[in-house]
């Protein structure tokens, strides 16, 4: 079982690299050594900070987006050049399916993340002349922005299974936005009354919540990131995709493919 | 010559006209767009808004608004603007976009309230500002340093700055100089000496080359006012005494008013005119005197040495 999966994790990331997809890198080579030597031209005091600010932005951004793009069109890509059928023809599940690309785009996304990374604190490196413990917090915010990731592409497999890519895209560009103002609908929950409030509550914790993983601003400031956050953050974004699995597989099990 | 061959030499020719053309397009549309359309303009002024439509970036927004306010407040500069009307709300939204970002309470602060052509004359705004960022970080010794500072130079408000500095003086790790502040600045407000401990204390804190430049030019003009302050009093000395004007500064030294030929922080020798004032050589070399410039002296823009600024 584990080894179909790997299989088509392995043909999916194999696929999205055939797809340039890690051509992405070389823009931000180029917005990194941009970003590192134009800064301190015209502006002032903030050189190191604008390294890490976007630095960590363009990551998530790059990263939501090719989430999104490559997420929407994993099943539907495979019913359209209908290799689905050959894929399934043979003894894997559609669970397997399912989850095979999830981790095969996970993989190429992590993968992407860690060159960025590189690219991030070698502009430090040349930005700060060297780097210090508290630099150490820009992993932490990584991490982070990889379990957004995760949650992304959960939620685009989610769309692609039983959507449209258009509308896939728009749905899962739709539930970013609003995964960013969670706080403002919890904060609109509160406020409401009588149904809806029950509403805004229900989707309030339905819909994903996406601000606590940005801690960009923080690390950038050299500020710690607690233990429990972490922890929490880590908690509920590995539930919240695969809930949002769960759902892809729930649906796609259940599709007509004839 | 193929067909093939003959469209490519074509659309490759047809590319590079088009590139030219839209340089001179471009070029020709910023010479007739008014600086005021492209420049003196804030479509979102709500930094509230902002800082939700930043979907949770707001670090690298608030980079952006920091860039674009040290860029309008240059161009004003530069341009010896009196009126810097964006100045404050690009100050605003790019801290409430990132409260801890110190360098825009610090510098921000220091646009703000100098009178025109150094700043932009709101010294209540650049208050407003740093006590914003007081809230925000209780702990930085440098933002109640910043606060005592333009209540004592700008507000000439002494019980105020006296308590910026004594606030500042309880933050864990706070210069040490913020103590003395606060005590002297009950014995000594509006002393030149007391001006001096102040740039002092701002030349030793600070890191960017910037606030040290404009910390030692401050000490430097301190130094050439102290100076024809005690000149003119010799002066004054010699009057009584002899009954007419020095002609020269030997006169002062021939009758034992002074012992050297006095000179400016660059070491050129103070000019006597007829009239007995003292007038520096070259005024400027010493933007913020406010004593040695000859009659109708109008002060070009403050330009840092390159030497101060650390340029060999």
């Amino acid at each position: 079982m584990s080894l179909r999966v790997a299989y088509i994790a392995a043909n999916t990331f194999r696929e999205a690299v055939r797809d340039r997809v890690l051509y992405n890198l070389i823009a931000f080579a180029l917005l990194m050594s941009a970003a590192a030597i134009l800064v301190g031209q015209i502006s002032i005091g903030i050189e190191r900070l604008v390294v890490v600010n976007l630095g960590l932005t363009a990551i998530s951004l790059f990263g939501i987006v090719i989430a999104i793009f490559i997420g929407i069109s994993l099943v539907s890509k495979e019913i359209e050049k209908r290799t689905l059928y050959t894929v399934l023809s043979r003894p894997v599940q559609r669970w397997e399916f399912i989850v095979g690309k999830f981790l095969g785009l996970a993989g190429t996304l992590v993968v992407n993340t860690f060159f960025m990374a590189i690219g991030v604190f070698g502009a430090l490196l040349y930005v700060a002349h060297g780097l210090n413990p508290q630099d150490g917090w820009i992993a932490v915010a990584l991490y982070f922005i990889i379990l957004q990731f995760l949650m992304i592409t959960a939620i685009a497999l989610l769309f692609s299974s039983f959507s449209t890519p258009l509308l896939s895209a728009v749905f899962a560009f739709s539930l970013f936005i609003i995964g960013s103002f969670a706080g403002d609908l919890r904060s609109f929950a509160g406020m409401a009354q009588g149904v809806t409030r029950w509403l805004a509550i229900g989707a309030a914790y339905l819909l994903p919540n996406l601000s606590s993983l940005n801690v960009i601003s923080s690390v950038a400031h050299q500020q710690p990131i607690s233990i429990q956050l972490i922890l929490s953050n880590t908690i509920y974004a590995l539930v919240y995709t695969g809930m949002a699995i769960c759902g892809s597989v729930l649906i796609f099990e259940r599709r007509n493919l004839k | 010559m193929t067909t093939h061959a003959r469209t490519t030499k074509i659309a490759a020719t047809a590319l590079l006209v088009c590139l030219v053309s839209t340089a001179f397009a471009l070029h020709h549309l910023d010479r007739i767009q008014t600086q005021t359309t492209s420049e003196d303009v804030l479509y979102l002024s709500s930094p509230k808004v902002l800082k939700r439509l930043s979907l949770g970036y707001d670090g690298l927004l608030a980079d952006l608004y920091w860039t674009r306010a040290i860029q309008y407040f240059g161009t004003k500069h530069y341009q010896h603007a009196r009126d810097y009307k964006l100045l404050a709300p690009l100050l605003e939204i790019t801290t409430t976009l990132d409260p801890h970002l110190i360098v825009a309470y610090e510098f921000g602060a220091n646009f703000l309230a100098p009178p025109p052509p150094f700043g932009s004359g709101m010294p209540q705004r650049a208050i407003r500002l740093v006590e914003y960022g007081i809230r925000n970080n209780p702990d930085d010794w440098k933002l109640y340093y910043n606060l005592g500072f333009i209540d004592y130079m700008e507000l000439k408000d002494y019980a105020q700055a006296a308590d910026a500095f004594a606030r500042g003086a309880k933050v864990p790790n706070a210069h040490p100089a913020l103590k003395v502040m606060a005590a002297e600045m009950a014995q000594h407000a509006g002393d030149s000496q007391m001006a001096q401990i102040m740039w002092t204390t701002a030349f030793q804190s600070a890191k960017d080359p910037y606030i040290r430049a404009n910390a030692i030019t401050h000490l430097r003009a301190l130094q050439v006012d102290q100076d024809i302050s005690s000149l003119e009093t010799l002066i004054s000395v010699y009057r009584q005494k002899t009954g007419h004007p020095p002609s020269s500064f030997t006169d002062l030294q021939e009758i034992g008013l002074l012992r050297a030929l006095p000179l400016d922080p660059f070491g050129h020798a103070y000019k006597l005119t007829p009239g007995g004032r003292v007038e520096l050589r070259d005024p400027d070399n010493f933007p913020f005197i406010t004593k040695g410039t000859p009659p109708g002296y109008v002060a070009p823009p403050v330009r840092f040495r390159p030497e101060d600024l650390g340029a060999s």
